[in-house]
């Protein structure tokens, strides 16, 4: 066969796949696989739905005392199912107080979660992207808020300021700011310098604007992250405030302060302190599985 | 270079006025700390007489000046409960939780350096897999609550092991235990990380190249690199560790600062609180210098 | 290049049928197919080929430093008499910095930033041969002066990053001299440096070669390093050896329609006519996923027809050890490129 009748071949030949699958379509894909992901996502939602519907779903008013029904065990202890978990040492029932603690713990956690993450993201964004004095304030407000012991400074201000759950919302919120600071404001750093901002400035844009509309969307990304974690660790001090008495406090069902009534009776009846401090722990793995999940997903080469 | 180190101990000593300013503070913010102090039941005039008594009736920089100025020398007050001065009543705590936050902190060092390493030497497999759940499961749990937990069972089913006071180091065990699994998750996944990125790195590539041997690679070049940051967390976290110990005190009855805070508070005992607030503070100061300077020693790249 | 390498010397590299697939989500992925090649003692032997065509894994492979999700398979992988397939993994890095020395691309990373110089280099020698410290130390300070570089003894007792990355570079050659190796490996170590460094470190490894007597494997993508080092070279393309043979005569003859493009590519390739205007390859690589039929160049060619679709093409032969991996016959793609000139 001369070359003369040969059929010149082009590039629609080869059927080779070239292209690569979108950002999105990628992310989406990673997302539907992603175990964690899903089993996390799932628990919140579940616990959300629980505390938004906890009226209908407890078979009792948690604040309902009967004292004649004091410590009643369990089901799988007496068969009973009217307290499926028992009640406590002032005739409440259990599994109500249960279901309605979680909106305490949700409340907390997502509220205080809310204002740390809006005054963290405004110092670390207005510190990483102008740099300079601004930055140095930035800083050193860091520094400051980074050195005082926040544990004992939440149990010192519910104190002076009572421990309403809005109360807590407001002192956890101003004390856990910190690393929404340190990532944003490094994040600002990083991009400050980058093509888009150097261009939307070129073109002339405010830098309200500027911020707003060009930095701000691509730090979101980091900010739920962090949040997702931080939510976490929101709830867990909450529960140990209460636990100690200066957090949420009676006859509210917080679930650090269930554990800590029920304390006195740990060594007879264990599934008292077991019970609540499960339903944390559950909360708080299905919150930080969620938040690893949304990292993996959004920006797997950021898994530091 | 000079202007650097002086720029930097400026802030520092900055963020150390503020701290203490804030620390002496915060009790005060709750109105009138005098009305508090006297009784639901005082007349105007106790109320003055009281507010005579601790110096409460001056303008709030006088107040703090005067407290300084006698903190420089050692007087830190006295309690207003035991009217002890503050100085001792510190002092004679400080031993149980310096012991507690640096015996956690090593017995966390310990077990998650190995862990974080071989995670990252066999990334993706089930041992990498064991060992971040571990480090799920460990960031999820509520310290209070497994304390509690590891008394049920360490010291009443089982027996072994004493459950409050800190009369023997036997006592230390348990509180130990509990605060070292609050701290390991975070070691593990950094060391893990760390390693995870150095084993990547072209200069591992290298080192393998040069015909090493998987012991001197894996330590000698990967492992001290990717151990850096974990000495910069570790002295975050026994910062953390000394200002937080008040969970595990007060669960297993240990005499340390943390719990003397914690009872002061609850007692408005403010000369104790303001001043435990400031010791933490100065301390975590203290903390993040040292760990800037091993770091600097640490690393060649960074020079002091 | 005056090198006495004798056409009768036995090669002291002899690969053939060798190939590695990488475990990738999609499948399979064909980073190196069926290769073959060898390397004689004290020559420069090339391999040449654009981003992606293999000539790292191919490296990497000689190495035994592939990723863990590669598969390396090779009907024959001799090296100074020894065979790299069945080599434990002991023996094999008793080999790495010892007889068998490699290069990087990246200087400003290839080095660990928290030791000295000197340990890094001294602890290649102190792994392979029996010696004290200060043994180590003088051939260290001995080789650095070698590769140009004064002051070696400040030079030992500074770390990676108060050096530049030409520096670095002639350090990591140092390094890789300390143990005499019978070959070097270099992987694009040119292309991370400045264009004036790129040609003092050319020089040195051509020096350091008649000095030391090494084989030296180059591999890069930039033909005129290829024309200014090589003894004999290897053009790859999409994991498969399409070209090779003496430096000299694949440039004055080239067969396959690739090398011909690539060379077309280079400024100032074929001298005379003032007017060349540079060439350029219009197409993509073909994906090394899954079963691949017939020529991988196939989409790019000007002279490719519907036989180029399928069928394994083996290397023909043109004689005094050039080959070429095409349907065309010798001279032809010469003769139609000069009718479409005409046309």
């Amino acid at each position: 066969m001369s070359p003369a009748d040969a059929k010149p071949l082009g590039p629609q030949s080869m059927g080779a796949e070239l292209m690569a699958p979108s950002p999105r379509e990628e992310m989406r894909r990673r997302a539907k696989s992603h175990a964690g992901l899903i089993f996390g996502v799932a628990i919140v939602l579940l616990a959300v739905l629980v505390a938004i519907f906890a009226p209908v779903l407890a078979p009792y008013d948690p604040y309902d005392q009967d004292l004649a029904k004091r410590l009643v065990d369990p089901v799988w202890t007496t068969g009973d199912w009217s307290h499926v978990l028992g009640t406590d040492a002032l005739g409440r029932d259990y599994l109500s107080r249960l279901i309605f603690g979680s909106r305490i713990s949700l409340m907390v956690g997502f509220g205080a979660a809310l204002i740390a993450g809006t005054i963290g993201s405004v110092i670390g964004i207005l510190g990483g992207y102008f740099g300079g004095r601004v930055d140095s304030v930035v800083v050193y407000l860091i520094n400051v808020k980074l050195a005082l012991p926040g544990l004992l400074i939440a149990l010192s201000l519910v104190s002076i300021a009572g421990g309403s759950v809005g109360a807590l919302v407001l002192i956890l919120g101003f004390l856990t700011w910190d690393r929404y600071a340190v990532v944003t404001r490094s994040v600002a750093q990083q991009l400050r310098g980058s093509d888009f901002i150097t261009a939307a400035r070129a073109v002339g844009a405010s830098q309200t604007r500027i911020i707003l509309g060009e930095l701000l969307p691509n730090v979101m990304n980091q900010i739920i992250v962090i949040a997702s974690l931080e939510i976490a660790i929101v709830i867990l001090i909450e529960a140990a405030l209460s636990f100690l008495g200066l957090g949420v406090k009676p006859p509210e069902p917080s679930w650090g302060l269930m554990i800590s009534e029920a304390r006195s009776f740990m060594f007879f009846k264990p599934h008292m302190i077991a019970i609540p401090g499960f339903a944390i722990f559950l909360l708080v793995i299905a919150i930080n599985m969620a938040g690893d999940g949304l990292r993996d997903v959004t920006a797997p080469e950021g898994r530091n | 270079m000079l202007r650097f180190v002086l720029g930097r101990l400026l802030m520092l000593a900055l963020v150390a006025l503020t701290v203490s300013f804030i620390g002496f503070g915060l009790l005060r913010l709750s109105g009138d700390l005098a009305a508090v102090l006297a009784g639901e039941t005082a007349t105007t005039a106790d109320i003055a007489r009281v507010a005579k008594q601790y110096g409460l009736d001056q303008p709030l920089y006088v107040q703090y000046l005067d407290w300084a100025g006698k903190a420089l020398r050692g007087d830190l007050g006295t309690s207003l409960f035991t009217r002890e001065p503050v100085i001792d009543l510190i002092m004679a705590r400080i031993g149980v939780t310096i012991t507690l936050a640096f015996s956690a902190l090593a017995i966390s060092l310990i077990f998650a350096v190995p862990l974080g390493v071989v995670a990252a030497m066999r990334k993706n497999t089930w041992v990498d897999r064991a060992v971040l759940t571990f480090s799920v499961l460990g960031q999820a749990i509520p310290s209070f609550w497994l304390g509690l937990l590891l008394i049920y069972l360490f010291g009443v089913t089982l027996r072994w092991l004493p459950i409050s006071g800190s009369d023997t180091s036997a006592h230390f065990i348990l509180p130990t235990i509990t605060l070292a699994l609050a701290t390991m998750p975070a070691l593990m996944r950094l060391t893990r990380t760390g390693m995870i990125d150095a084993l990547a790195s072209d200069y591992i590539r290298t080192a393998w190249a040069k015909g090493l041997l998987p012991l001197p690679v894996l330590f000698k070049h990967a492992l001290r690199n990717a151990i850096l940051p974990v000495v910069s967390l570790s002295a975050v976290l026994l910062g953390f560790l000394l200002g937080g110990s008040v969970i595990v005190e007060s669960v297993f009855a240990l005499n340390g600062i943390g719990l003397l805070a914690f009872d002061s508070i609850k007692r408005i005992d403010f000369p104790v609180v303001q001043s435990i607030l400031v010791f933490l503070s100065f301390c975590y100061i203290f903390l993040t210098l040292l760990s800037d300077l091993i770091n600097a020693k640490l690393d060649p790249r960074i020079s002091l | 290049m005056d090198k006495t390498v004798s056409a009768t010397d036995r090669p002291i590299l002899s690969v053939e049928g060798m190939s590695v697939d990488l475990a990738v989500p999609s499948g399979q992925l064909h980073a190196v197919r069926d290769v073959d090649f060898w390397v004689k003692p004290r020559e420069t032997f090339c391999i040449v080929g654009e981003s992606g065509c293999g000539k790292t894994m191919t490296s990497l492979a000689l190495m035994r430093l592939l990723p863990a999700s590669a598969r390396l398979s090779a009907t024959r992988m001799e090296f100074d008499g020894l065979d790299l397939l069945t080599l434990s993994a002991r023996e094999m890095s008793a080999l790495r910095g010892d007889r068998l020395g490699m290069i990087f691309q990246d200087p400003m990373t290839s080095l660990n930033p928290v030791y000295t110089i000197g340990d890094q280099m001294e602890e290649v020698y102190l792994r392979h041969r029996v010696a004290t410290r200060k043994e180590a130390r003088e051939r260290a300070a001995y080789l650095l002066q070698r590769v140009g570089i004064m002051s070696p003894d400040l030079r030992l007792r500074q770390f990676p990053h108060q050096l530049s990355g030409g520096l670095r570079q002639r350090v990591m050659i140092a390094m890789t001299l300390m143990c005499e190796p019978r070959l070097i490996i270099a992987d694009e170590p040119t292309t991370a440096l400045d264009v004036t460094v790129q040609v003092q470190i050319l020089h040195l490894l051509a020096r350091l070669q008649q000095e030391f007597g090494m084989a030296i494997i180059l591999i890069t993508h930039n033909l005129g390093i290829v024309a200014r080092m090589a003894d004999r070279l290897a053009v790859m393309y999409a994991g498969k050896i399409i070209e090779t043979g003496g430096a000299v005569e694949v440039f004055t003859n080239p067969q396959h329609p690739y090398t011909r493009g690539l060379l077309r590519c280079m400024p100032g390739y074929g001298g005379g006519g003032g007017d060349r205007r540079l060439g350029s390859i219009p197409g993509l690589v073909p994906s090394l996923i899954g079963e691949i039929d017939g020529c991988g160049f196939r989409n790019r060619c000007d002279f490719a027809t519907s036989d180029c679709a399928s069928g394994d093409l083996g290397l023909r032969a043109l004689g005094a050890g050039h080959g070429y991996r095409c349907r065309l016959e010798p001279g032809e793609a010469a003769r139609l490129d000069g009718e479409r000139a005409l046309s």
